[in-house]
């Protein structure tokens, strides 16, 4: 079965041959947030491209997910700004925290993980995104305070990632 | 012809040609890592670089089109250094196990290694722990062994058309995987082994049944048989040192009685009961209008292809086993009832110039009563090792006659070991079949050689036979298209071989093995087609007396049981 979704963006794309692929891709993250396994696989039946093909293309390029994003999705910055200020560090102190790597989600699915080119917020830096609320001047000591806030905040909602 | 100027001596190119394959043509040697003879220059390796007049920076002599005059020298300090500086950086991050690896003294990267002098590492890399892929029952993938040359890639999808596997990720992070990195098991990979042969290095291997091989001729409890596969007799010597395209038969039975395997079966012999009854199949499809073009099934990675990407055409697959099977299924019914053994205590091994055999035995279909007719396949390769390790001269041995019951064969069973072999052989009998008259000409030119696509036409009597013969699945792919569009309604029989030119240069061969070697090797099948007498199935006595003494004829309910199966659509991510 075809997500009516990603089947309403392939029929836009009726007849389109391999150069299609990535603007396919981009609307098929945009509408899922991410590219699952059966999304992949439907495209490349799509394009009658092999699926490995596709992966390749697809994970050639930073901007795709593989996994849905958790409930909180977490963006470390590492444009230039965010770099001078060890950016670097807390994107490892992040990782660490949540046990997981960049393009990743949490088993309890309530963090994902992504390092973004600069998000426009250079007299924050090092800056640390939760759904879009931006944390300035984070230092690697402060992340488990911020994850914490947010933990707490999926208790009270009594929410898991689902 | 143009000339250009290769160290200072005047050499041949024809035009348009790429200047690495003028300088191998003229004797100089220029190494290539990522260069694949046949297929379009990738330049991913820079292995080949060499020093062009007038050109500022080094030249990868594979991708870069002769002109006259062109003044190169392929060895110079310059092109030397710039060599041992991408041999140094590849081994950067490699994994130092030369001691523990199948590659060993066959790995190009060791080769350049030691050729180029590199003698310490120069650049820490960090590693990479890549988990080993042992998922697939033929090929082991071994990624921290990998050099991203791409030749898998390339082969996997240029020659082959199956393209399970790709370049993933990039920069650093870059690898070769399936799709969603999940194992060679459940991709879309047919098993052919064409990648291992092109891999330059130990990063893809088949899976070994050496060890189960060797425990069975070690267990005094086991009744060991052996068959050999038609195009195994033809290679086995380039192990041991001699010309591709000799024959040693007979010693390679000797070897194998001193191997302590008690019965020396010939697949060939197997290959002779398929022509029988795929001819048999043929006339029946022919005559009741049965789904046409007829298609073999002897290529266990075809098989897999149609199942997988081509459900349609599962009905004009021939419902033979393969030689291998059929042979095994005789050894664990035949075999043992006429010796008085308990089928449980044969382990019957195959001896194949191929990996997907391996697949071929463990599918659930090539089992009867739970207990699989062909208990483990070894790869030409394989076999070689087992005769070094037990320190057995090929060349000392006096040749050995096969075994009988299943060891006699004619050359038309032979021939399945090069493409367009089975068609011809199945033409033969099928000649003998519908007329009762042998053909006057054998020997069919039309259906020989390594080309990916060959045609005939045949007259049987008041029949006129469309034949075509696909080496290399790409190739195959490229008919079953064609058909599926109605275009060749011409067709009635069509044998498809996996690998491109047939067994002889399966996925499981020596390795090394360029294309004059896999032409060699075809030779030395005809030669043998040539020279001897019994040329068709329906000649072999061995045959006429199976089919009396057991079978009953082809097509009969025991040779349905025994010796044909069935195939079923396959899920798997294409
Ligand atoms: S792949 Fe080659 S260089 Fe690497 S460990 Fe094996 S033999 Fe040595
Ligand atoms: S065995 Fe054949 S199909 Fe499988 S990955 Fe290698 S080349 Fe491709
Ligand atoms: S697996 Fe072998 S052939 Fe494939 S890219 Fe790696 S080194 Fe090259
Ligand atoms: S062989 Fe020429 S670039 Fe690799």
């Amino acid at each position: 079965m075809i997500a009516p979704d990603i089947d309403f963006i392939l029929r836009r794309h009726a007849g389109a041959g391999r150069d299609a692929l990535i603007p396919i891709l981009q609307e098929v993250q945009e509408a899922h947030g991410y590219l699952s396994r059966e999304a992949i696989i439907c495209v490349s039946r799509h394009l009658g491209l092999p699926a490995s093909k596709v992966c390749g293309v697809a994970t050639f390029y930073n901007e795709f997910r593989f996994r849905a994003p958790g409930k909180f999705h977490v963006q470390v910055c590492r444009g230039t700004a965010c770099h001078v200020k060890r950016s670097a560090r807390l994107l490892d102190a992040t990782a660490t925290a949540l046990g997981i790597k960049p393009g990743e989600t949490s088993r309890d699915g309530l963090f994902s993980l992504e390092a973004v080119a600069c998000v426009g917020a250079c007299a924050l830096a090092p800056v640390l995104a939760v759904n879009g609320e931006f944390h300035a001047c984070v230092g690697p000591d402060s992340v488990r305070r911020i994850l914490d806030f947010y933990r707490g905040k999926a208790a009270r909602d009594g929410t898991d990632g689902g | 012809m143009i000339t250009i100027d290769a160290n200072g001596r005047p050499i041949n190119a024809r035009p348009g040609e790429m200047l690495l394959d003028a300088l191998r043509r003229a004797g100089l040697s220029v190494p290539t890592l990522c260069h694949v003879e046949g297929l379009p220059p990738s330049g991913a390796c820079r292995m080949c670089v060499v020093e062009v007049e007038g050109q500022r920076a080094l030249v990868p002599s594979c991708a870069l089109p002769v002109s006259e005059g062109m003044k190169v020298r392929t060895h110079s300090p310059r092109a030397l250094r710039a060599r041992k500086t991408i041999v140094e950086l590849l081994l950067a991050n490699h994994p130092d196990d030369c001691l523990y690896c199948v590659r060993s003294g066959a790995c190009r990267l060791q080769d350049l290694a030691e050729e180029l002098g590199v003698r310490q590492r120069r650049y820490g890399g960090a590693r990479t722990a890549s988990k080993v892929d042992t998922s697939s029952p033929s090929i082991i993938r071994d990624p921290d062994k990998c050099i991203l040359c791409g030749k898998c890639v390339r082969v996997c999808e240029e020659v082959q058309g199956v393209s399970a596997i790709d370049f993933h990720g990039r920069g650093s992070r870059t690898r070769v995987s399936t799709a969603f990195d999940e194992g060679l098991n459940v991709s879309s990979c047919i098993n052919c082994g064409q990648c291992i042969l092109a891999c330059p290095t130990g990063a893809l291997r088949e899976q070994s049944h050496v060890k189960e091989v060797l425990a069975a001729l070690d267990d005094p409890k086991k009744f060991v048989v052996v068959q050999h596969a038609p195009a195994v007799s033809v290679t086995l010597a380039e192990e041991f040192g001699l010309k591709p395209g000799t024959d040693i038969a007979g010693q390679m039975t000797a070897v194998l009685r001193g191997l302590g395997f008690q019965r020396v079966f010939d697949a060939s012999l197997a290959a002779d009961l398929t022509v029988m009854e795929e001819a048999s199949e043929l006339v029946d499809r022919l005559r009741s209008g049965g789904r046409l073009p007829m298609m073999t099934s002897c290529s266990p990675g075809w098989i897999k292809l149609v199942e997988q990407a081509y459900p349609d055409f599962i009905e004009n697959l021939s419902t033979c086993k393969s030689p291998q099977q059929m042979l095994g299924a005789l050894v664990k019914s035949y075999f043992a009832e006429r010796q008085s053994l308990d089928p449980a205590q044969i382990f019957s091994v195959s001896v194949a110039p191929c990996t997907a055999k391996k697949f071929e035995a463990e599918r659930p279909e090539m089992a009867r009563g739970g207990a699989a007719d062909v208990d483990a396949v070894l790869t030409t390769r394989e076999l070689a090792q087992i005769i070094r390790m037990r320190g057995l001269d090929v060349g000392a041995l006096a040749p050995g006659p096969a075994d009988s019951p299943l060891g006699e064969r004619s050359t038309a069973g032979k021939l399945f070991g090069a493409s367009g072999g089975a068609a011809e052989a199945v033409l033969r009998t099928l000649h003998f079949m519908l007329t009762g008259k042998e053909l006057e000409q054998p020997r069919m030119p039309a259906l020989r050689g390594p080309k990916g696509l060959k045609e005939t036409r045949v007259r049987i009597g008041d029949l006129d036979l469309g034949v075509a013969v696909a080496s290399g699945l790409a190739s195959a792919r490229r008919l079953l298209e064609d058909i599926r569009e109605g275009r060749r309604r011409d067709l009635q029989f069509i044998e498809v071989m996996t690998c491109p030119g047939g067994c002889v240069a399966g996925g499981g061969q020596p390795l090394g093995a360029g294309p004059e070697a896999v032409e060699a090797r075809m030779q030395a099948l005809y030669r043998i087609d040539r020279d001897e007498r019994v040329r068709t199935a329906h000649g072999n006595e061995s045959v006429g007396r199976l089919y009396r003494e057991y079978l009953g004829r082809p097509l009969s309910n025991r040779s349905r049981k025994l010796l044909h199966t069935r195939y079923a659509r396959r899920d798997v991510v294409l």
